[in-house]
């Protein structure tokens, strides 16, 4: 590598630390005046205020959701190009692009950016623009807590990336920030205070949410829509919401702590003073490990939807899908040590919690026969969901080995740390959460925008996506297995690394090409819409209530609340016939717009960041606008408006002859 | 027949990348060194052995996913109306108990040799063997490894040489941020943390010079915290401790104070003479500061 080996002359003459770290500020900063001063040239303020920024509707603020997701995954993508490319050329004597601080902040960042803002972001999005529409609901439970919710988190999302411009540090701990590194001890600057408390807010933010959502389920259905009549993906997130609920305080307190040790001298994580570093380790994945299945639930719950749609079929064992569900949801919360073999509990603690672990290998593996014998004397059509399906089933499953294989302790304690795991979890992640999400993104797309987006591209997409996958991380874990621990910034040529190391930085480059080609597709479908118009509002053939409504959905979902039967309404509507009957409109109620999220939300910005800052009267200030806006906004009993029958007629008949 | 051709050209392409893949895989790991698979110990061997048999566990239900996941794909396409189609089949008893029914009992089957093995391959738990352990103390420095020899009298840094057949026993703390100690060729790792003293039980069955490393981030030099663990004949294990009492390199409480002080890519070091109670020290001084509640300072 001549060009590595000159690297560090290079370096000297351009910092390439402070010039990344230049680069990422200024692309902020450029970013924000370009789409602020468009919004002023084009006079749009007005609009995008009174339209988007206090909506209560919840398919908008799922797409707000997936905007503010996509625009941290390319960041997040960023810094993964960044370590393969650290990790191809660091070796010897070139010292790669980066120095090691930087290199762990870039880990750091990418971690917390993937899962917090990336995977969280696309997850609540897609919840919001699916759940109403599935159980015929017009809205959420609580519409101005849920555009709080996304408020909170879009402050936890610009909080973290302020770290970097004002601070000029990103925590470099690991995504857990595991004391008594993350103390002040050893982590004195502001990065750890940034990365604490840009997720405290946005984890508050999911608490909210997740209160929200799992009400919503249960109170708002559709009349005789029953929970066992209820679409799967409903059910999952009811197993999602109900992990958010009990987990996210988890997280909060364990945050809530370590910022205590941080800001106030106190003791409870650190190494000395009657500190107990290990009850972090522990609190946090009693978090960690529920926000994994969190993540996946909604992930099985879209394949779901997907394979019996695309296979004109009935979901192959409904009750043992949702009892599936459950069971995870329960087994979730009792597995959290095996993050943590390697901390010496002892025997009989580890294989209590490996045997847990191994326990949900079982109703996973149900979950997956289920699917495939859905397929199973169907009519397939391979659509791109499709695509990421079977992208999904071939990667999940090795993951599923690994993952089994890592609930054993004896065989954790030799692959703990290593790029075995870190292999293991994207193939969980990517094979898993992502790939799921992609398919639901696309399945549901029409419903959102009224247009089908380019096939074509998706299908290049998703095959980019899972060759590059594989290419990226099956040499991980061969590089595990050679005894390559994770987070490493520089290795030794003698280890035999590089060329594997060099085989992953090309998957990665696969899969950017697989990101640009999404990119591209949906700028091609935004152009051709025209011809890929949803008139119908069923693109697919569809089974559940959200096809039953027109595309894109109207703000109101539903003109006349459908009643339910049976499972898969929709479908036994066609096939009975009464799928078009003429609808009695009668007067219905909406929630108003509001701005108390945004407000709320601005107040929670100030206050995280004036702690981070030590600024307390600026803190003391936020806490009481915090307060003052709910006292306000409770007094407040004009929060509803009526659309009488008349009107919705016009509405709904109107748009239908268009 | 232009979509004919256009699949066979994806399908030759995909294959090609596949083989491409593999290919270049095989000329990477030829002659690669993959330490896990590759064991020298009788810890690390049990290890590689369950590492197997797992995955030949997981074989029975994987395999069947694969296999059917691409027959029934291509079996039941839209395309195939020779297929039989039966959109109201919605459930059947008897194979749902077959897929809840099989991996219950692989579990089962796993969870048995799961406990037993945690048990058997406890970290803390001594190796039997008719020779005398050797009890070795580590102690995780930013960024470094410190190996004190209590019996012998003697301490090394970044370097730690055992006889071989002969059980070593590691006690194992921190003076630093949690780090993992980890032989990957001797068995799995253990954390090492400051206050506390954990145990990790390992056996060389063969000479040789193995790589370790420290397997958990602890601050910006940890990356360098590489150290070389040598096993040697019994003589030879000897002679290096009388020669190393001759080097002239006392680690006392005031050179370790020195020692202490964060750095990167040491070089291996060793010390003729250690104060005994040292180790002990560097525990006591996050055990003691609990007792009485704050800083001693």
């Amino acid at each position: 590598m001549n060009l590595s080996a000159k690297l560090p002359e290079i370096k000297e003459l351009f910092p390439l630390d402070d010039l990344l770290l230049t680069m990422a500020t200024l692309t902020m900063i450029f970013g924000v005046i370009t789409i602020a001063g468009a919004l002023f040239y084009f006079k749009r303020w007005t609009w995008l205020w009174k339209e988007w920024l206090t909506t209560t509707d919840p398919k908008k603020i799922g797409v707000m959701y997936i905007i503010v997701a996509v625009l941290m995954l390319i960041r997040g993508f960023a810094d993964a190009i960044m370590m393969r490319i650290q990790q191809a050329i660091s070796v010897g004597d070139s010292e790669g692009i980066v120095s090691s601080d930087t290199f762990q902040q870039v880990f750091t960042a990418h971690g917390t950016i993937m899962i917090f803002f990336v995977a969280m972001g696309l997850m609540f999005g897609l919840i919001n623009l699916v759940v109403p529409l599935q159980i015929g609901a017009r809205d959420v439970a609580f519409p101005v807590l849920n555009s709080a919710s996304f408020w909170l988190f879009v402050a936890g999302a610009l909080l973290i990336n302020l770290a970097l411009a004002i601070g000029g540090e990103f925590a470099a701990t690991g995504w857990l920030a595991y004391p008594p590194l993350s103390e002040t001890q050893y982590s004195p600057g502001v990065g750890v205070d940034y990365w604490i408390w840009s997720i405290q807010i946005a984890g508050i933010g999911s608490l909210l949410s997740g209160i929200n959502f799992l009400v919503t389920i249960l109170k708002m259905r559709a009349p005789g829509m029953s929970l066992m009549k209820m679409p799967v993906f409903c059910w999952s997130v009811v197993g999602s919401m109900s992990l958010v609920i009990f987990a996210f305080p988890v997280l909060t307190a364990t945050l809530a702590m370590l910022a205590l040790d941080r800001t106030m001298g106190m003791h409870f994580f650190t190494a000395d003073g009657g500190g107990n570093p290990m009850m972090y380790i522990n609190l946090i994945w009693a978090w960690g490990h529920p926000e994994v299945y969190i993540l996946i639930l909604p992930a099985f719950g879209i394949f779901s939807e997907i394979v019996a749609t695309f296979s004109r079929k009935k979901l192959f064992g409904y009750k043992s899908m949702v009892w599936a569900i459950l069971a995870i949801t329960v087994l979730s919360y009792l597995v959290w040590l095996h993050h943590f073999f390697t901390m010496g509990a002892g025997a009989n603690v580890n294989a209590f919690f490996g045997i847990m672990t191994m326990i949900i290998a079982v109703p996973t593996g149900v979950k997956v026969f289920n699917w495939l014998f859905t397929m199973y004397r169907g009519r397939i059509r391979f659509t791109s969901p499709m695509y990421w399906f079977f992208g999904f089933v071939t990667t999940f499953t090795i993951g599923g080995v690994t993952g089994v294989m890592m609930a054993v302790p004896a065989i954790d304690f030799q692959v703990h740390n290593s790029l075995f795991l870190v292999a293991h979890f994207h193939n969980m992640i990517i094979g898993g959460v992502v790939f799921g999400y992609f398919a639901g993104l696309t399945y549901w797309f029409p419903k959102i925008f009224g247009f089908t987006l380019n096939e074509k591209l998706g299908k290049y997409a998703a095959w980019c996506w899972i060759i590059g996958f594989l290419v990226a991380f099956i040499p991980l874990y061969i590089l595990g297995i050679m005894g390559a621990t994770r987070r490493l910034d520089h290795y030794d040529p003698s280890m035999g690394w590089q060329g594997l190391f060099i085989v992953a930085g090309l998957g990665a480059c696969i899969i950017g090409l697989g990101v640009m080609l999404q990119v591209l597709q949906f700028v091609v479908s935004f152009r051709d819409k025209r011809n890929n118009l949803d008139k119908t509002g069923d693109p697919w053939d569809g089974r559940t209530l959200e096809w039953s409504t027109k595309s894109p959905a109207p703000f109101y979902n539903f003109a006349v609340i459908p009643k339910v039967t049976r499972r898969d309404e929709f479908w036994e509507m066609k096939r009975d016939g009464t799928a078009d009957k003429n609808p009695a409109y009668k007067d219905i109620h909406m929630p108003k717009n509001t701005g108390v999220g945004i407000y709320l939300a601005g107040f929670a910005f100030i206050f995280g960041f004036s702690t981070i800052w030590h600024v307390y009267w600026a803190t003391a200030l936020s806490t009481l606008g915090i307060i003052a806006t709910l006292i306000i906004r409770s007094m407040n009993d004009d929060t509803e408006y009526t659309i009488p029958a008349k009107e919705l007629e016009k509405l709904d008949t109107g748009k239908a002859n268009v | 027949m232009q979509k004919k051709v256009s699949k066979k050209i994806r399908l030759i392409a995909l294959g090609l990348v596949v083989v491409g893949v593999i290919s270049a895989l095989c000329v990477f790991l030829n002659g690669a060194n993959l330490d896990i698979l590759n064991p020298k110990g009788e810890i690390a061997g049990k290890q590689r052995d369950l590492i197997v048999f797992a995955t030949l566990l997981s074989a029975i239900v994987v395999l069947p996913v694969f296999a059917l996941t691409f027959f029934i794909g291509w079996r039941y396409k839209e395309s195939n109306k020779k297929a039989k189609y039966t959109p109201e089949w919605g459930g059947n008893r008897i194979l749902e108990s077959i897929w809840w029914g099989i991996p219950i009992i692989l579990i089962l089957v796993l969870s048995i040799i799961t406990f037993k093995s945690s048990h058997d391959l406890d970290p803390f738990k001594p190796i039997e063997s008719n020779k005398k352990p050797i009890t070795i103390q580590v102690v995780a420095l930013q960024w470094k490894w410190l190996f004190i020899y209590p019996e012998e009298g003697i301490a090394t840094v970044n370097y730690v040489e055992f006889p071989v057949n002969t059980p070593v026993n590691f006690e194992i703390t921190a003076d630093a941020p949690m780090n993992s100690f980890w032989i990957p060729q001797l068995g799995g790792q253990i954390y090492a943390m400051s206050g506390m003293s954990t145990h990790l039980n390992l056996i060389a069955n063969e000479t040789g010079s193995y790589d370790g490393s420290s397997a958990n981030i602890s601050g910006e030099g940890f990356a360098s915290m590489k150290f070389v663990a040598k096993a040697t004949a019994r003589e030879d294990f000897d002679r290096w401790v009388d020669e190393s009492h001759l080097k002239n390199n006392v680690l006392s409480q005031a050179s370790y104070t020195e020692l202490v002080k964060p750095s990167a890519n040491e070089t291996p070091t060793i010390y003729s003479d250690v104060d005994p109670e040292l180790y002990t020290m560097i525990m006591k001084k996050y055990i003691a500061s609990g007792r009485h509640g704050g800083h001693a300072e």
